[in-house]
């Protein structure tokens, strides 16, 4: 357990460390602070969204030691000392993903919020599979909701991010 | 209408690509602001009921609460979108009409703290007995939602158009079916959210908004403001689909906590609270009757409809004219009778969703259609492009029709879909099923009443002519207006995508644009910004003809290169002649505006449906359904549109998709479940249930080369008008699967089996 610090008015805080797209940062959280909101409020980092809090729609999906989970299902005390990847941290100086860019050249990318969490799964799904078949790509975004393309381009993307391509084959 | 276009045409990469896969990109929930406090609404957890008192003392006691406010701390005057029917107030005064109806708001220092203060809240109610039940709301005896509405009608209408008892006493066939839709919810995935703040009298509020001039123009008006003293931002937007067109009481309640303290307010909704505020699609009860010829040409129709309005008008009344208005756009018939009731109930105000008004009745009259095609015979494809509407005609409620390829859209799907080879030879329990559909082009006339330009927009180039920046009021809820707008701002200049900029939908610094709503920024917005870019180029050519000493009208600029159309070798960049014209003439600017021609006709009502240009499409769905739990699995979708000149092919086709997805879910999957109290049983994503990645079939979508003459290079509409088709389509081919109607959406696997099990002991009870 985080070392816990009580203020005048008696409520508990935990000191926690988060290893954040290789960046360690300690924050002072509440025990029932939501991990969603830590990263969103404290850390600044609102690629993470928020589309339900219920853990269906997958807006807020980050990597946990590579594994993509519901951001807004864990408090921030559970993430204590572990290894997490926001959107933020996929690009790695200045150059997209693979997925990312396909993602764009896919138009697979409507109004964005969504996306965020897509590519998280996405990039867990390619890191543990890299020549998924279709049904494996759909399989992997299922936890991801998107009100607005209907998963054609993303699935597309994916695939094409899959095979090494990242501009469609129509391009 | 040569198609040498450089920018237009290309599946150019989204202008805000990098941006959204990075994170990066900003929506309203995620801007932070010094000071800031949070806000939350307190709502009804009655259906109906009178309050009696409301104390607040507790909650202003509690640390952290900095202020509560109810009805008597905000302005009286009851606001709407339709002009005609302003019934809401932004906290209910003598009685609650829904649950989740406005009682009061709080601001403070923490999102936890608000929760904390709000059950702190006393209000004391006198519940009132409930109309739950639309079919029934203007029965004898029935309580009152609006005490000034009588038997619960918020709009009424009768139109005749030719002479339709005529028509169907000399029809070789009539018939009459009806159907009923149910409520559906837009559930875009980022949820409502406004951040408010003063600057002594100005008021600035960021917001989830699909339109920033209605929002400031409503603000304004009920705060008592000139429209200059108030400023709405559109920061990123996820989603709308008509969810987000009227400001809520996330913004009236917004300002007045942030004018009490002095700081900006965050205010937002949860996922519970979107499904409570609702304006989700209208719930309609549709009886049709059609005429036919004994080929299946239609000679009349008549269309009597009832919809659920909920608790108050939202954009409703427009909603209820839609339904009837765009019902004779795809088939071409001179006699058509629509009677509509829209009524008020306890429950959610219904509004505009994807495809407003027309997808239940294009359901129903899609349905009726086919059962009118199995009466005599005909092939559901033949008797479609038997009736197809052509170009060039008037639609019997005065709509003029420019560009149509209709028939050409059921054609080409015929072939894509092997529509032919599928009716002869798919097994029992394996069906297929087509639709047709039309939308408007951006709406004929503005929400409120004005004789403002539609659309307007400025290109301002750069100095150095390295860049160009357009501005707009549109406003880009993730269809991708910023993208499509800046490759017409560039084929307009002759200028490069890849330098443009945007800067869209904020009120103090972009020109007027009435937003994303009815399918209308590629042509309004877009002819604003063509004509912006015309008189940049025009600006440009002339100043080449003198550094060039040629006549402007031998220039021609292309992709940021100026040369002369008859002479080898002469030619300029873009960017030393634009930057020549700011040494010499000062900035370099574009300016263009949009207003409709006057449309329609003269009737009541004339207004609505009207549009300078319309869009159609036909749908063709496979399904197999299990016969023992009557479980439906969709096997394609194949989809043709007639949406004139495609900008950008890729952007195009993911609007198909989209508006597919919404109709696919509304088909069979999606519905707003109330219990008998009025609470909403399913206001979660899960349980309402989205469909996810692994229940959407292959989707196959395709446009016909079509060509709008008064659309800018030739476009119309494309982002609504493939949910329009769905419903039907989907009925359809479960009808062709298994020889049963479903006459109420959604046609769940529950529906589909009791269906069968039905016709089972019919025929079990004729054998015996
Ligand atoms: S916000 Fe976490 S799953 Fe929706
Ligand atoms: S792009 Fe809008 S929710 Fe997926």
């Amino acid at each position: 357990m985080p070392q816990a610090i009580t203020d005048k008015d008696g409520v508990k805080r935990y000191l926690i460390t988060l290893n954040v797209n290789g960046d360690a940062k300690t924050v002072l959280v509440k025990g029932n602070a939501i991990l969603t909101n830590v990263l969103r409020d404290e850390l600044d980092l609102t690629g993470t969204k928020k589309g339900c809090e219920l853990g269906d729609c997958g807006s807020c999906t980050i990597l946990l030691d590579g594994k993509p989970v519901d951001s807004c299902l864990m408090l921030a005390v559970e993430a204590d000392g572990r290894e997490i990847t926001t959107i933020e941290g996929v690009a790695a100086n200045g150059r997209l993903d693979a997925i990312q860019e396909s993602m764009i050249n896919h138009a697979a990318v409507q109004c964005g919020y969504c996306t965020p969490g897509m590519v998280l799964s996405a990039k867990a799904l390619l890191t543990r599979n890299p020549h998924p078949t279709e049904p494996e790509v759909r399989e992997a975004i299922a936890g991801n909701l998107c009100r607005c393309t209907g998963y054609v381009h993303i699935v597309e993307a994916v695939l094409a991010a899959s095979q090494g391509r990242t501009a469609p084959a129509d391009h | 209408m040569s198609d040498n276009h450089k920018v237009i045409g290309r599946s150019v990469p989204r202008i805000d690509g990098p941006e959204k896969v990075t994170g990066a990109a900003k929506y309203t929930g995620d801007l932070k602001f010094p000071n800031m406090l949070y806000g939350k609404i307190l709502t009804s957890p009655h259906a109906h009921a009178r309050i009696i008192s409301i104390d607040t003392s507790e909650a202003e006691k509690l640390p952290g609460v900095k202020a509560v406010i109810t009805h008597k701390d905000v302005p009286e005057l009851k606001y709407g979108l339709s002009p005609a029917r302003w019934d809401e107030n932004i906290f209910c005064i003598d009685k609650v009409r829904f649950v989740g109806d406005k009682v009061a708001a709080v601001a403070c220092v923490d999102e936890e703290t608000c929760y904390r203060a709000l059950k702190l809240i006393k209000v004391e109610y006198e519940v009132l007995p409930a109309v739950l039940d639309f079919r029934h709301a203007m029965d004898e005896g029935q309580p009152l939602v609006h005490e000034e509405y009588e038997r619960n009608i918020n709009t009424e209408i009768h139109q005749e158009f030719g002479d339709v008892d005529k028509a169907l006493a000399e029809a070789h066939h009539v018939r009459t079916d009806v159907f009923v839709g149910q409520r559906t919810y837009q559930a875009p995935i980022e949820p409502h959210s406004a951040i408010s703040m003063w600057e002594g009298e100005k008021l600035t509020i960021y917001s989830s908004t699909q339109s920033p001039h209605y929002f400031q123009y409503y603000i304004a008006r009920e705060f008592g403001m000139p429209m200059g003293d108030v400023r709405i931002i559109k920061p990123y937007l996820g989603g709308g689909f008509g969810g987000k067109l009227e400001p809520t009481g996330l913004e009236f309640a917004g300002a007045v906590l942030a004018k009490r303290t002095g700081r900006p307010v965050r205010t937002f909704y949860d996922r519970a609270e979107m499904f409570a505020h609702n304006r989700g699609r209208h719930a309609q009860y549709m009886e049709i009757t059609t005429g036919v010829d004994k080929d299946g040409k239609i000679l009349a129709a008549k269309a009597n409809f009832m919809m659920d309005g909920g608790a108050y008008t939202s954009l409703g009344i427009a909603s209820a004219y839609y339904a009837g208005a765009l019902l004779p756009m795809t088939y071409e018939f001179d006699n058509y009778q629509f009677d509509m009731f829209r009524v008020y109930t306890n429950l959610p105000a219904c509004g505009a969703q994807r495809g407003h008004g027309a997808p239940q009745p294009k359901y129903a009259f899609e349905s009726h259609l086919d059962n009118v095609a199995a009466d005599l015979g005909i092939d559901p494809m033949d008797i479609r492009i038997r009736n197809a509407r052509r170009p060039d005609t008037v639609t019997p409620n005065d709509f003029r029709v420019n560009s149509c390829m209709m028939r050409e859209c059921l054609e080409q799907v015929r072939e894509m879909s092997g529509w032919d080879e599928k009716k002869k030879n798919l097994p029992h329990g394996r069906g297929i099923g087509v639709a047709t559909g039309s939308f408007v082009t951006g709406a004929g006339y503005p929400i409120y009443r004005t004789d403002l330009p539609h659309a307007a927009a400025f290109i301002k180039v750069h100095e150095d002519g390295t860049a160009a920046t357009l501005y707009t009021g549109s406003v880009d809820i993730g269809q991708g207006s910023d993208t499509i707008l800046c490759q017409m701002a560039a084929e307009a200049m002759g200028y490069r995508y890849e330098q443009m900029k945007i800067v869209a939908a904020d009120t103090e610094i972009t020109p007027l644009d009435f937003g994303a709503y009815a399918s209308r920024q590629t042509y309004m917005s877009g002819a604003a910004v063509k004509q912006a870019g015309e008189e940049i180029k025009k600006q440009l050519l002339d100043m080449a003809s003198t550094m060039l000493s040629l006549p402007a009208d031998d220039l021609e600029c292309e992709e940021g290169v100026i040369f002369s159309k008859s002479r080898e070798g002469k030619s300029l960049t873009f960017e030393e002649v634009a930057r020549k014209h700011f040494v010499l003439k000062g900035p370099l600017l574009g300016r263009g505006a949009y207003t409709p021609p006057k449309l329609g006709g003269s009737f009541k009502g004339a207004a609505v449906g009207t549009s300078p240009a319309y869009s159609f499409g036909a749908q063709v769905g496979e399904v197999s359904i299990d016969e023992e739990t009557g479980e439906i699995t969709v096997v394609g979708i194949w989809d043709v549109h007639d949406c004139g000149k495609v900008i950008n092919p890729r952007l195009l086709h993911g609007q198909v998709h989209g508006a597919l997805y919404m109709g696919m879910g509304e088909s069979v999957w999606e519905e707003v479940l109330f219990d008998d109290k009025g609470r909403i049983r399913n206001a979660e994503l899960a349980n309402y249930r989205l469909l996810t990645a692994v229940d959407m079939p292959p989707i196959q979508s395709e446009v016909v080369n079509s060509y709008e003459p008064t659309g800018p290079w030739g476009v119309k509409e494309v982002g609504e008008g493939a949910t329009n088709p769905t419903l039907g389509m989907f009925s359809n081919a479960i009808f062709d699967a298994m020889g049963v109607r479903v006459n109420s959406l959604p046609l769940t696997y529950e529906k589909v089996w009791r269906a069968l099990k039905e016709k089972r002991e019919k025929e079990e009870t004729i054998a015996a």
